[in-house]
C-alpha cells in the first residue's frame, strides 16, 4: 500500500481523530506521523483548536427572562 | 452535562410534574447552547434570545406530551431549530435542511491552501510531491497557556462566525458545546458523513485562522 501524502493527511485528520479510519488507513497514518515532524505539529495544532473551541465564554440567561419563563411554567 | 447525571425519565417526569426548580435547572444549563445555535439562522443577539424563550414555551405547552420517543435534549433543540427557521424565513433568511446536506456534498476548499506543499514537478524536489513546503510552525505549550487568552477567543469567535451555516451549526454543537457526533446528527438531520465533512471543514478553517494569528506575533 501506497504511504500517504502529508497533503491526504491533513485531509484525514477529522477521520482520525473521530476514530472511523479503517484498520489498514488508521495505521498507515500513524505510519506517516511516525516520520513527519510537520503533520505531527499540524495535528498537535488541531488537537489545541478544538480545545480552545470549548473554552469559548458562554452566555447566561438574564434573570429576567429567566423569571419570565418561571412564571409561565407555573401557570401551565 | 444535564442528561448524564440525573436519567432522562427522572428529568422529563419532574417536568411533567411541574418542578420548578428542576426547570431551572435544565433552562440554565442549555441556555447557551441554544442561543449559539440560534444565532446561526438570526445573527442579532436580541432576535435570538426571543427565539431561545419561544422554543421554552413550546416546551411548557408540550411537554406534557411528550412520550420519550427522541431524547429531552434531541427534542429540545428541535423545537428550536424549528423557530429559528420560521423566524429567518419570515425575515428573508432560511436555512432549509436539504441546504445542510448540499454544503457537505459540495466540493469544499482544501483543509491546507494547496501552496503550501511541493508541487507535481517540482524541480528540486520531485520525491517530495504533496508534502510540506511549508510547513505549520508549534504553537508551544499548553492549549490552556498559548490559545486560551482573551484575544484568542475573541478571533476563534470571529472565524465561527465567518464559516458557512452549516459548518457553523456542527462545529457549535461539536466543539463549542462538546456534543457527541450522533446527537448533531440527530438535531441536524444530516449523515454521520455529512457531519464530519462539514467538521472537518470547520475545524480546519478555524486552524487556519489561528496558524495566521500566531504566525504573525
Amino acid at each position: 500500500m501506497d504511504e500517504l501524502s502529508c497533503k491526504q493527511v491533513v485531509e484525514l485528520v477529522t477521520a482520525y481523530l473521530e476514530d472511523v479510519l479503517s484498520t489498514e488507513d488508521r495505521r498507515r497514518f500513524d505510519a506517516h506521523l511516525a516520520g513527519c515532524p510537520f503533520c505531527t505539529v499540524y495535528l498537535e495544532q488541531m488537537r489545541q483548536t478544538i480545545a480552545a473551541l470549548g473554552h469559548l465564554p458562554e452566555a447566561s440567561i438574564s434573570a429576567d427572562a429567566l423569571r419570565e419563563l418561571r412564571e409561565a411554567f407555573r401557570r401551565t | 452535562m444535564a442528561d448524564s447525571g440525573a436519567s432522562e425519565a427522572e428529568l422529563v417526569a419532574a417536568l411533567k410534574r411541574r418542578d420548578e426548580s428542576a426547570f431551572t435547572d435544565v433552562v440554565t444549563t442549555y441556555h447557551p447552547a441554544l442561543l449559539r445555535l440560534a444565532m446561526v439562522y438570526c445573527p442579532s443577539r436580541a432576535v435570538a434570545e426571543e427565539i431561545v424563550q419561544e422554543a421554552w414555551l413550546g416546551v411548557i405547552s408540550g411537554i406534557d406530551r411528550f412520550e420519550c420517543r427522541s431524547t429531552f435534549k434531541t427534542w429540545l433543540f428541535r423545537i428550536l431549530v424549528n423557530r429559528a427557521q420560521t423566524r429567518a424565513e419570515r425575515e428573508g433568511r432560511t436555512i432549509p435542511f436539504s441546504e445542510l446536506t448540499r454544503e457537505a456534498e459540495e466540493m469544499g476548499p482544501p483543509a491546507v491552501s494547496p501552496d503550501r506543499f511541493v508541487p507535481a514537478n517540482h524541480p528540486q524536489y520531485p520525491q517530495w510531491v504533496d508534502h510540506w513546503m511549508v510547513p505549520p510552525h508549534s504553537w508551544g505549550g499548553s492549549p490552556e497557556e498559548s490559545v486560551a487568552s482573551h484575544e484568542t477567543m475573541a478571533l476563534i469567535q470571529s472565524a465561527i462566525e465567518a464559516l458557512p451555516p452549516g459548518q457553523r451549526q456542527v462545529i457549535t454543537l461539536r466543539d463549542v458545546q462538546g456534543w457527541s457526533s450522533e446527537e448533531v446528527c440527530n438535531v441536524l438531520e444530516i449523515s454521520e458523513t455529512n457531519q464530519r465533512v462539514l467538521l472537518h471543514r470547520a475545524r480546519s478553517r478555524v486552524r487556519a485562522a489561528l496558524e495566521l494569528h500566531f504566525d504573525r506575533e
